[in-house]
C-alpha cells in the first residue's frame, strides 16, 4: 500500500518543475495566445523532447525511455502546473498510447521512435461536429486503402505529423493511420477558447491510411476501440488537470494573503475560507481518483474502465471549479487579460472538453458501475 | 503508487478475516431497528464482541501490552477495522473511550486508579463518554463554562454539558472544565475523569430529530472529585482536548453505512417513467457525481494507511475525508427518497424499502455535518492549517475569559 509517488518518482517530479519553472513560465503560454502562431511553442516543445518525456511510457523496443506509466503521470501533472503549450497530450497521451494499445508491431516500430523523441507528433482525429460522438454521426469515410471526409476539431491537428482517424469502413467504424503531411490533406488552423492550444479543421480526398492494429483490416469496434485509448488518456489528462489546480489553489490562496479589504486580508474572511476550502476538497478527490487511475494504468488492472472514469469526471470538475473561484477571489483584476487566471480557466476548459465533456464521461462511469455490481453479484451467486 | 497490500498486510487481513468470520456475532436475531444503535440488543452484541475481541488480542491491537493492548502496529489495527467494516460487525460504543479518551489518559495519568479502568474498558465492560461541550461552547470549544474549584485534596465541580454520546450509558466520563476564569480562554481550563455514577451528576437524554436519545445533557451541581483524577496539568487542559479531538476526526472521516452500491441496488429495483430508474439519464449523472466523491473517501483513507505505515500520524487533511462524508451521506439518502417518489415518505421497517435505512439515515445526516466538528470548523481547519490563510480576527484573545462578552 503506498497512497504516495516513490522517491525516485518524487525526484523526477521535482526535477521536472525546476526544468519548467525555467523553460516553461507563463510567459511562453501568454506568447502563444497572443502572438500569431501555430498554437504551441516549438522551442519549449524542442527542450522537452530533449528530456526523453515523450518517451517515458514507450518501451525500449520502440525507442522509448521506458520510465513507466506512474512516472509519465507525474510529468504530466507537472506540465499541468506550468501550463505548458505544447502537443504533449495529443501524442502522447493520445497518440503513443493508441499505438501502445491497439498497433501492430510494424506501425510500433516505424513511428513510436519518432515520437518517443518528441521530432513527430502524432494527434488523433475523431469529432466531426457538435454534440457527442456516435457511430451515426460520423461521415468520413474510407474504403481501398483510402479516407474521403472532413474532421473538425482536431487538436493539435495543425502540426501533427501523424494521426489516427475514426471513419466508417466496410466493417463500420474504425480507426486508421495516416500521414498528415501527405498527399489528399487540407489543414485548416481554427479558433479556440485556448489559442495555447491548437486546433485545425483538417479534410482527407483520397488520403492513403491504413487500418490501425495487426489485423490489416477494420473490425467495426473503432469506437469501443477509441473509448479504451481515451481511457488511458483520461488518466494522464487528469494529472495536467491536478496539476493546474493546484496552482490555481496556490494562486488564489497568494492573491488572499496579499489583497487587503476593510483593513484586513481578505483571506482572513471566512467567505474567501470557505471557498478555497472548497476547491481544496475538490483538488484531494481529483487527486485520489487520478492515483487510483495510474495505479490501475500502471498495473493494467481490471478496474482501469472505472478509475479512469472517475479519475476524469473529478479533475475536470475540479480543475474547471478552482479556475472560475479563483477568477471570484481575484475580483475584478482577475478579470482582464493582463492577469494570469483565464489562461487556466480556458486551459481547465480545453481539458475537459478535448476527449469528451463531463455528461458522456458521467454516462460511460454509470454504465461501468452498474456493470461492476452485476458482475459482483454474479460471482457472489456463482460461490 | 499501490493499491494492494504488501504480503504481509495480505496475510495479516486474510488471518483476521478468517477470524472475525469464525467469531463474530449471529445478528440474525435482531430485526431492523434491534440492528440500530443503542438498542439494548445491539449494545449487548457489541460488548460480547470486544470481549471476544479483547481474548483473542484484537482489542486496541496498536496499543502497547503494557497499556493493555495487544502490541500491534497501527496499520494492523486499520486493517483490522477495515475487516470489521467489511463484515458488518464495527460498533461504535466503546470508540470514544478507546480511541479518544483512554489514550489521552494514559499519556498523562499511569497511576493504579487510572490503569485499571483500562482493562474493563477494553473488554467493552465499561464505557466512557466525553464531557467537553456546553451550551454556550459548541465550536468554540474553549468557551467552557463548568467550574472546578479546587477545595483540599479535591476539586468540587458545577455546571452543564451537553451533546454527550453515550453519556447515559456510560461508566466514566472525560471532563473540561475552567479553572482559572482570570487566565485568557484557553489557559484556565483542566481535565479530569470522574465516575458517571458521582453524587451531584445527572444525565438527561436529548431527543434528536430522528426521534433517538443517544445524545445527552449533563448537569453538574457540586460533584466532588479527588485531585487524582486530574488529566494533566492544572489549566494545562487544552493540550489534552487537542489530541482528543485530532483522534475523532479521523476516525469519522474513514466513512461508514450505505454505500453507491445499495443505491444501484435501489435504483435498479425502482420504477421510472420508462424501465427503472437506473435507466434515468438524471439519475445516472448523479450517480457518477456522487461515487467520485465517496470513492475520493475510500482513496483517502488509503492514505492514513500509507502514512501509518510510514509511522507517521494523520495530519489536518482528514477534514476533507470528514467533510465529504457526511455531506455526500446527507445527498444520498435525499436522492434514495427523491427516486422512490411518494413512496420514499414511508420509513417503516414493515413497508420501507431496505428496512426503512434510507428514511432513517436522512433524518440522521444532518447531525453528521455538526458533530465532531462542523462544515464551518472543518473549512476553517483547512484554511488555516493546511492552506495557511489567517484566522479571523479574535475579540477574546487575550482577555481574562470573566471579561469576554457572551449572550444568554
Amino acid at each position: 500500500m503506498n497512497f504516495d509517488y516513490s522517491d525516485e518518482q518524487k525526484a523526477l517530479k521535482d526535477q521536472a518543475r525546476r526544468f519548467l519553472s525555467d523553460v516553461s513560465p507563463l510567459a511562453v503560454a501568454r506568447k502563444v495566445l497572443e502572438a500569431p502562431s501555430p498554437g504551441f511553442d516549438a522551442t519549449l516543445w524542442t527542450r522537452i523532447g530533449e528530456q526523453g518525456w515523450c518517451g517515458a511510457a514507450i518501451p525500449e523496443a520502440y525507442g522509448g525511455f521506458e520510465f513507466g506509466h506512474v512516472e509519465l503521470c507525474a510529468l504530466a501533472e507537472e506540465l499541468g502546473r506550468a501550463l505548458a503549450p505544447v502537443p504533449f497530450a495529443s501524442s502522447v497521451y493520445q497518440f503513443s498510447e493508441a499505438l501502445l494499445h491497439a498497433g501492430s508491431e510494424a506501425q510500433k516500430l516505424n513511428l513510436l521512435p519518432g515520437i518517443a523523441s518528441g521530432e513527430r507528433i502524432g494527434t488523433l482525429a475523431f469529432s466531426e461536429g457538435p454534440g457527442v460522438l456516435s457511430a451515426g454521426r460520423i461521415s468520413t469515410r474510407y474504403s481501398n486503402g483510402a479516407l474521403t471526409g472532413t474532421k473538425l476539431p482536431v487538436t493539435d491537428g495543425g502540426i501533427a505529423h501523424h494521426g489516427i482517424v475514426l471513419a466508417l469502413g466496410d466493417a463500420g467504424p474504425d480507426l486508421f493511420l495516416v500521414d498528415f503531411s501527405g498527399n489528399g490533406v487540407t489543414r485548416q488552423a481554427v479558433s479556440t477558447i485556448d489559442p495555447t492550444r491548437g486546433a485545425a479543421s483538417i479534410t482527407f480526398q483520397n488520403t492513403p491510411a491504413e487500418p490501425l492494429g495487426s489485423a490489416g483490416k477494420g473490425s467495426g469496434s473503432g469506437l469501443e476501440q477509441l473509448r479504451r485509448i481515451h481511457d488511458r488518456t483520461a488518466i494522464l489528462l487528469a494529472f495536467e488537470q491536478v496539476g493546474g489546480a493546484d496552482r490555481v489553489l496556490e494562486m488564489a490562496r497568494d492573491y488572499a494573503l496579499e489583497r487587503y479589504a476593510f483593513g484586513r486580508q481578505i483571506g482572513s474572511y471566512q467567505a474567501i475560507k470557505h471557498k478555497l476550502a472548497d476547491i481544496f476538497v475538490k483538488n484531494e478527490v481529483a487527486r485520489a481518483n487520478a492515483y487510483y487511475g495510474a495505479w490501475a494504468l500502471a498495473s493494467n488492472a481490471p478496474e482501469l474502465p472505472v478509475a479512469a472514469a472517475a479519475a476524469r469526471v473529478a479533475a475536470s470538475e475540479a480543475y474547471w471549479f478552482a479556475c472560475r473561484e479563483n477568477i471570484q477571489t481575484h475580483g475584478g483584476i482577475g478579470f482582464t487579460w493582463e492577469a494570469d487566471c483565464h489562461l487556466f480557466y480556458r486551459r481547465a476548459r480545453h481539458l475537459g472538453l478535448v476527449i469528451g465533456a463531463q455528461r458522456d464521461w458521467k454516462r460511460r462511469l454509470a454504465d461501468r458501475l452498474v456493470r461492476r455490481v452485476a458482475q459482483e453479484n454474479a460471482q457472489r451467486s456463482e460461490a | 503508487m499501490n493499491f494492494e497490500d504488501s504480503p504481509e498486510e495480505a496475510r495479516y487481513r486474510t488471518t483476521v478475516r478468517h477470524w472475525i468470520a469464525d467469531n463474530a456475532p449471529d445478528m440474525s436475531g435482531l430485526g431492523a431497528e434491534q440492528r440500530r444503535n443503542w438498542h439494548p440488543g445491539h449494545k449487548e452484541i457489541a460488548r460480547r464482541w470486544q470481549a471476544t475481541k479483547a481474548d483473542a488480542g484484537y482489542a486496541c491491537i496498536s496499543w502497547p501490552k503494557d497499556r493493555g493492548g495487544a502490541g500491534g502496529t497501527a496499520i494492523e489495527e486499520a486493517i483490522f477495522n477495515q475487516e470489521e467494516v467489511r463484515a458488518g460487525v464495527q460498533f461504535t460504543y466503546f470508540m470514544t473511550g478507546l480511541h479518544m479518551l483512554l489514550p489521552a489518559l494514559l499519556e498523562h495519568n499511569q497511576d493504579a486508579l487510572a490503569l485499571n479502568r483500562v482493562p474493563p474498558a477494553v473488554r467493552g465492560d465499561e464505557i466512557w463518554c466525553q464531557l467537553f461541550s456546553e451550551p454556550a461552547s459548541g465550536s468554540d470549544s474553549a468557551g467552557i463554562r463548568c467550574t472546578a474549584v479546587r477545595d483540599g485534596d479535591d476539586w468540587v465541580i458545577s455546571g452543564q454539558k451537553v451533546w454527550n454520546s453515550g453519556a447515559h450509558v456510560a461508566d466514566y466520563g472525560m471532563l473540561l472544565a475552567r479553572t482559572d476564569p482570570g487566565l485568557p480562554k484557553h489557559k484556565g481550563l483542566t481535565v479530569f475523569w470522574l465516575d458517571m455514577k458521582t453524587p451531584g451528576l445527572e444525565v438527561r437524554p436529548i431527543r434528536v430529530m430522528s426521534g433517538e436519545s443517544e445524545l445527552n445533557e449533563v448537569f453538574l451541581e457540586e460533584v466532588r472529585i479527588p485531585d487524582s483524577q486530574r488529566v494533566g496539568e492544572v489549566n494545562d487542559g487544552w493540550k489534552v482536548v487537542i489530541s482528543t479531538l485530532m483522534n475523532e476526526r479521523a476516525a469519522l472521516g474513514s466513512g461508514t453505512g450505505l454505500s453507491w452500491r445499495d443505491m444501484i441496488a435501489l435504483a435498479g429495483q425502482t420504477p421510472s417513467w420508462e424501465g427503472s430508474v437506473m435507466e434515468d439519464p438524471a439519475f445516472r449523472e448523479w450517480l457518477a457525481d456522487y461515487y467520485v466523491n465517496v470513492e475520493a473517501i475510500r482513496l483517502l483513507s488509503f492514505r492514513t494507511l500509507t502514512s501509518l505505515s510510514k509511522g507517521e500520524a494523520p495530519g489536518p487533511a482528514s477534514s476533507a475525508g470528514k467533510l465529504l462524508w457526511s455531506n455526500k451521506t446527507q445527498e444520498m439518502t435525499d436522492q434514495a427518497l427523491d427516486i422512490q417518489d411518494h413512496f420514499g415518505l414511508l420509513d417503516g421497517a414493515d413497508l420501507a424499502v431496505l428496512d426503512g435505512a434510507f428514511q432513517h439515515r436522512f433524518l440522521w445526516s444532518p447531525g453528521l455535518r455538526l458533530g465532531g466538528g462542523t462544515d464551518e470548523i472543518m473549512k476553517n481547519i483547512i484554511a488555516e492549517r493546511i492552506l495557511g490563510l489567517p484566522g479571523d480576527i479574535r475579540v477574546d484573545k487575550n482577555v481574562p475569559f470573566r471579561e469576554i462578552p457572551h449572550g444568554r
